[in-house]
């Protein structure tokens, strides 16, 4: 990592947001997070509210240490860190719970995992510790939103494998407006056990990683096959 | 390493641990603000979710009364406290209602159960459990219209041989794949009845 010391090079946003969404994904590059992950991800719509509840406390932590980060010293960070974080999502769980108790009742349980989410102690560790508020922030977004992305993905593909379904409950948690979201697929499917329970999260997890490496795989012997044809592109 | 954080202050161990401590002590001040802020709201909104899952179990037209007021506090067979809301129609209790607790195949099932004064199954809902999403959670009503079966059950109907699931020779369905779940549900309910056939007269009895 580069020293904060330094002049700091104009920051780059598109860089920031599609390490966060793809390159530097916190399950598919970085594998963090992976017990919230395979906890809640056997259908699509929990995957979503965790994916979103996770995001607003990652701006928010990652936004906040960026602006105290003149302050806090390198030998008590991490536990201000905790502290920090603990603070911040148990303050979003009481204010939810108090002022928008529909959606704390689908998301309550989620919140509550979120403080032993290590990916948000990692983003405040490796980037907003670093970095000024304004680009913390969209890396608190973009990681959030990569986080999100997978776990939709995960749990989609679990719910359709495992119960026929896709995005079941997503009325209770989004309101009756997004009711168009549930799908019935597979007709009298009589289900696949093992795609919901912790083994077909792994299982579908590991398919997920193997892909995103496949995917870079190709890109990169694209890029290499183009490097050799036009030699102006290093 | 690098360490990006730099500072002018001084760096001592007082410094460390005033940091440290402030925050803290910061922290909890927030959290201690929080709490009393929202303490009155939540209470209020479990009070509401107390009331709309009593109204989905205990038909409006049977009572005019306000539920949740002046609940009776009896103790069932194991001895535990067991909070009964009565339905009255001028003066006669019409139902009762009280939570019935169910083990789980991932712990406690919570339901609540209404009876009206016959002993006959209103009505019950799930109202907390930690089941596996996807499959036990189809004993929730927004799930699936399983726990719509018990209504106008009672001890006698179907006879206590037959109040189980349909892998233990009962009459009520099991899910394909959640067998402990219903199982649970099944003998929670059958317990809440033994309960009301065991505490009938102070149940009935009207209030002063």
């Amino acid at each position: 990592m580069t020293d904060a010391a330094k002049p700091q090079p104009a920051t780059d946003w598109g860089r920031i947001t599609r390490d966060g969404l793809w390159g530097n994904n916190v399950i598919l590059a970085q594998a963090l997070a992976l017990c919230p992950t395979l906890a809640v991800t056997s259908t699509a719509t929990n995957g979503l509210g965790m994916g979103l509840a996770t995001t607003a406390v990652l701006v928010l932590s990652n936004l906040l240490v960026s602006l105290l980060r003149g302050v806090i010293t390198p030998e008590v960070r991490i536990p201000i860190y905790i502290v920090l974080i603990a603070t911040l999502v148990t303050l979003v769980d009481l204010g939810l719970n108090a002022y928008a108790h529909e959606l704390h009742k689908v998301l309550g349980l989620f919140i509550a995992l979120i403080v032993v989410n290590c990916a948000i102690l990692g983003r405040a560790e490796s980037f907003a510790s670093k970095n000024p508020a304004a680009a913390s922030a969209l890396d608190g977004l973009a990681i959030g939103l990569g986080f999100t992305l997978v776990l939709v993905v995960l749990g989609g593909v679990r719910e359709v494998i495992g119960s026929g379904t896709l995005f079941a409950g997503a009325a209770q948690l989004l309101g009756s407006s997004f009711g168009f979201l549930e799908l019935h697929l597979i007709p009298n499917y009589r289900g696949f056990l093992l795609a919901i329970l912790p083994p077909g999260g792994f299982l579908a997890l590991g398919f997920l990683l193997a892909g995103k490496r496949l995917i870079d795989a190709r890109a990169a012997a694209n890029r290499r096959r183009q490097a050799s044809a036009e030699p102006v592109l290093s | 390493m690098s360490t990006a954080v730099q500072t002018s202050l001084p760096r001592g161990i007082l410094y460390q641990a005033l940091l440290l401590g402030g925050f803290t002590l910061l922290a909890a001040a927030l959290l201690a603000v929080a709490d009393r802020v929202t303490r009155e709201p939540i209470a209020l909104r479990h009070a509401e979710d107390l009331n709309a899952s009593l109204s989905q179990v205990m038909p409006s037209d049977i009572h005019d009364n306000d539920l949740a007021a002046d609940p009776l506090t009896l103790t069932d067979a194991a001895g535990a406290p067991v909070l009964v809301y009565r339905a009255l129609r001028e003066g006669q209790v019409t139902g009762v209602a009280y939570q019935v607790i169910g083990n789980g195949y991932a712990g406690e099932i919570t339901l609540i159960l209404a009876l009206d004064a016959e002993g006959h199954v209103l009505g019950t809902r799930v109202l907390a459990h930690k089941e596996t999403p996807g499959l036990g959670d189809k004993i929730e009503a927004a799930k699936n219209d399983w726990i719509l079966a018990f209504k106008g059950r009672s001890l006698g109907d179907p006879p206590a041989e037959r109040w189980g699931v349909k892998k233990d020779g009962g009459t009520f369905d099991q899910f394909s794949g959640a067998t402990i779940t219903p199982r649970a549900v099944v003998r929670a309910i059958k317990g809440g009845l033994e309960f009301f056939a065991a505490n009938q007269t102070e149940l009935l009895a009207p209030p002063r």
